[in-house]
């Protein structure tokens, strides 16, 4: 039997940029490697920034679904070590 | 020996953008800071608007982490950006930009950051003479005094024209590899972003926040006369980045979408206003900021037909939804031209 991971979700809805961006930033400090967050925004930049702020940071993006004017970006947290030199 | 770090501030400009790049290029390790205080301009606040679609739909300063392969922490400020905003010590530009008290703040920010996580030394894009009122040789130590920051600053991009800082004194980074960038002339900057092969960057007319802008600062008095103080709440000021706003009473606003993805985002506030749907033809959603009696709600009605496709029809159809109150149909006559006064656009 697998077990289905639920994803934490966080609403960011309304918000313009980078504000989803900062929410999800806050919310992944609190969270740990391999946690899932779907972020639910309604701002099309966020389709473009939290996938932007994901690959700077080491986090993976699982999926972007769409549709009613939101978007659901749901991502995996990575190690904090992206970018380290 | 543990590696040298700095905090570098980045805007999601071109100096920015090239002050980290010289640092990172002597071996620093560098993470970017931003800080977003509400009237921060972002290519994609206009790309709300379905017309500006073509526009790069991005935030430059995670554009710029990225191009640069370093970190980027965004800080909300919007809640102490405020007093920044209300009682500048050295007073506004040109609008109700208040641009050194803000580089004060934000470098005083990047600097306790910086000290809170164990980084060395901090930086920023800042250019002698590139703007008027932050950005001049005999202001620049005031950013350097009021932040704190003192000679944990260092701007690489005019780093020679002044005098050496911590990083420079302890060898942090090689002040002859700085440079001595002056006045208002971007073609020192375009050579260097050349030479580090960035053919794309980011140059904001005016700037990157919206208080340097005529029209928004004018907005934002209409808000503080209306309201009668000078508060703000984050909602307030994303408001006025988005649609036409009209006053024809002094009692209320109407703001209303200018096409469809503006609509889409006045939408998301129909619960907390009074708001009206043209039913009749395409047009835009009007929200009611204010209070408005019933005269008030059929003269915006008119208002909102005047810039919908129905404009010279004789009737249109308009939904009223009052806030936390009932719903109804009007049939109204379009305002024309002729009688919608320029007074009435904020």
């Amino acid at each position: 039997m697998t077990t289905q991971i639920v994803p934490e979700q966080l609403d960011a809805r309304r918000l313009l940029c980078p504000l989803p961006v900062i929410r999800t930033q806050d919310r992944v400090v609190e969270m740990r490697a391999g946690d899932i967050l779907a972020v639910c925004c309604s701002d099309p930049g966020a389709r473009y920034d939290i996938p932007a702020w994901c690959r700077i940071n080491g986090h993976k993006i699982l999926e972007i679904s769409e549709g009613n004017y939101e978007f659901t970006i749901t991502l995996e947290v990575g190690e904090d070590d992206a970018f380290d030199s | 020996m543990a590696k040298v770090k700095a905090v570098a501030l980045i805007s999601g400009g071109l100096d920015s953008l090239l002050a980290a790049r010289v640092v990172l290029g002597q071996g620093v390790h560098v993470e970017g800071i931003n800080f977003f205080t509400g009237f921060c301009v972002e290519g994609h606040t206009h790309a709300i608007r379905k017309r500006d679609s073509e526009k790069p739909k991005r935030n430059n300063a995670l554009w710029v982490a990225e191009q640069l392969g370093i970190k980027l922490h965004i800080i909300d400020v919007v809640e102490e950006y405020k007093d920044v905003l209300l009682n500048p010590k050295h007073g506004y530009g040109a609008n109700l930009n208040p641009c050194l008290d803000c580089k004060g703040f934000m470098v005083r920010k990047a600097d306790e950051w910086a000290q809170a996580h164990g980084f060395d030394f901090l930086l920023s894009g800042e250019v002698i003479g590139q703007r008027p009122m932050s950005q001049r040789r005999d202001t620049m130590p005031v950013v350097a005094r009021e932040s704190g920051a003192g000679e944990r600053l260092l701007r690489p991009l005019c780093a020679k024209l002044l005098p050496p800082t911590l990083a420079e004194t302890r060898g942090w980074v090689d002040r002859e590899q700085l440079h001595g960038f002056s006045g208002r002339s971007r073609k020192p900057q375009m050579a260097l972003a050349e030479q580090y092969g960035f053919t794309e960057y980011a140059q904001p007319a005016g700037g990157c926040c919206f208080l340097t802008n005529r029209e928004y600062s004018s907005k934002l008095t209409d808000l503080w006369r209306a309201q009668g103080n000078r508060e703000y709440e984050l909602d307030d000021i994303l408001l006025l980045k988005v649609g036409r706003h009209l006053r024809p009473r002094s009692n209320f606003k109407l703001i209303l979408g200018r096409e469809e993805g503006e609509n889409n985002y006045l939408r998301g506030y129909c619960k907390q206003f009074t708001h009206l749907h043209i039913l009749s033809h395409h047009g835009p959603l009007g929200l009611i900021d204010g209070s408005a009696n019933h005269d008030d709600l059929l003269l915006a009605a008119r208002l909102a037909a005047r810039f919908c496709q129905g404009r010279d029809a004789e009737q249109v159809e308009v939904e009223v939804h009052e806030h936390e109150g009932e719903s109804w149909t009007t049939m109204v006559r379009p305002m024309p031209a002729s009688e919608v006064l320029r007074e009435w656009y904020v």
